[in-house]
């Protein structure tokens, strides 16, 4: 890619704390700062910091915003109250994805939208098309702050740099906050299966955030983390990464997220009729979870799989689990999936791995 | 980082120690550094020769698998087994126990490899 390389405005504070940096999706992002493995461990058993300033926050609003919305996204806008958010998709007309993202609701005529980086200049596009009078979108690439605390003790640590007297929001929903000075969204939210939190806001005010949560989350455990243990994190969570696991090709019911189409409402989005008839009818294709045994060469995205020694389809996402010691992968395979359990392979520099079926959620009771 | 005096290197991060009849060959300290925590490594079988430049193995940490290839022609004759159970070897000692491969050099010739200084200095670009 030869896009411009953007620096994360939270930049000075990783390189400070002697992170490595990577280019993704246009962003100059840290990749790990103690260490994967450490990082990881942090999240799970208590807290880890993650930088999401490349991640797209467009503010939609206006009269007509909800109508707008409705006939774009495949969840139903109209479904969330003041305060609520929900994961939804931007669909193609094919029903592929052109982004997964999640929508809140801040008010009557008021949304938010948190997409990926690689779409944003598309999401973008998209919405242009859609401003009027009654649907004003804002927010460009680089004029934001996001991060994500998340793990068990995440909570505690959030609330000692609340404000006093404010409360913490629910799961799932969204509370707008003075923090440092500044304002801030804060919603519990997140991409690692664990209790936690998105912290939105500008660019003054971001690093101020980061480093108060990592002084204050230090006695309990907090590290900040890298785009590997956020990899890993949410690929135990199954939760599924676009680019990989969705895609334009890719449709959400065949990522197995379908239950996050609405097509129980009258108004017609993008793709509406494929996703109607693959979540009625099914898809030609689904997605698996894949489990290896401990010792053996980690499945990775593009391997293909096999079942009774034939192709049925190829990994999306694979690692080696920090938490669980084996393999895990999601695999996009023909419909019908060979089920819960049964004997599977993957190939690996020529060689046939033993595998087999699982659940795509690989960390159970999260 | 790290970088012995007594081992010669490959431009791709690898390291041979030359004794009598053999060399080892493993991964440099920087190497180590970049992959972070090793979590499995696939290691080349005795009696297989290789040239060169080949890749004949490949460590992998949770973020990526990563080719690892022969700083010199010969045939192997013995793997790290330690590693398949402690691949995390290679991340605490990887010009000692950490080391991945024996082999029986085809040839004496080094010249296509860097002495310790010369490695060190590619690094600093």
């Amino acid at each position: 890619m030869s896009e411009p390389v953007a620096q994360s405005p939270l930049a000075e504070c990783h390189l400070a704390a002697g992170a490595r940096m990577i280019p993704f999706a246009g962003w100059n992002l840290p990749v790990q700062f103690s260490g994967l493995l450490q990082e990881h461990q942090a999240t799970r058993q208590a807290a880890g910091l993650f930088d999401i300033s490349h991640m797209g926050q467009i503010r939609a609003t206006g009269p007509g915003i909800l109508a707008c919305l409705e006939g774009l996204l495949a969840n139903d806008p109209a479904k969330l109250t003041e305060g609520e958010g929900h994961y939804s998709f931007l669909p193609n007309e094919h029903g592929g994805v052109i982004d997964d993202l999640f929508l809140y609701r801040l008010g009557p005529e008021e949304f938010f939208l948190v997409v990926n980086a690689s779409r944003h200049r598309e999401m973008q596009d998209v919405l242009k098309k859609k401003e009027g009078p009654g649907a004003r979108f804002v927010g460009s690439p680089g004029s934001t702050v996001g991060m994500a605390l998340q793990g068990p003790k995440a909570a505690a640590v959030l609330a000692k740099i609340m404000p006093a007297g404010s409360t913490l929001p629910e799961r799932n929903r969204i509370v707008r906050v003075k923090l440092e000075g500044g304002d801030a969204l804060v919603a519990r939210t997140g991409y690692t299966g664990e209790d936690g939190f998105e912290i939105f806001t500008d660019l003054k005010t971001g690093p101020k955030i980061w480093s108060r949560l990592l002084e204050a989350g230090k006695p309990a455990g907090l590290l900040p983390c890298g785009l590997g243990a956020r990899d890993s994190l949410r690929l135990e969570a199954g939760l599924p990464l676009n680019g990989q696991d969705l895609s334009y090709e890719i449709t959400p019911v065949e990522a197995g997220m379908g239950f996050f189409i609405d097509i129980q409402r009258p108004r017609s989005f993008p793709g509406r009729s494929t996703l109607e008839n693959q979540k009625k009818n099914g898809s030609p294709r689904a997605t698996i979870g894949l489990v290896s045994e401990p010792g053996q060469a980690p499945p990775r995205h593009g391997y293909p799989v096999f079942h009774d020694g034939k192709k049925i389809g190829e990994i999306t996402s694979g690692l080696p689990s920090p938490t669980l010691g084996y393999g895990i992968a999601l695999a996009l395979v023909g419909s019908p999936a060979p089920a819960l359990g049964q004997p599977l392979e993957f190939e690996v520099r020529g060689r046939r791995v033993p595998a087999k079926v699982s659940k795509r959620k690989f960390l159970q009771n999260r | 980082m790290n970088t012995p005096e007594d081992l010669h290197y490959a431009k791709t991060h690898e390291w041979v120690r030359l004794e009598k009849d053999h060399g080892t060959v493993g991964i440099t300290d920087h190497a180590q550094t970049e992959l972070s925590d090793v979590v499995f490594v696939d290691l080349p079988k005795p009696g297989r020769k290789v040239n060169a430049g080949d890749v004949i193995a490949t460590v992998e940490s949770v973020k990526a698998a990563s080719d690892i290839y022969a700083p010199i022609a010969g045939e192997v004759t013995e793997a790290n087994t330690a590693l398949s159970a402690d691949p995390g070897l290679i991340n605490r000692e990887p010009y000692a126990q950490g080391w991945l491969f024996r082999l029986k050099p085809a040839s004496a010739a080094t010249d296509h490899l860097l002495s310790a200084s010369q490695y060190a200095a590619t690094l600093k670009k």
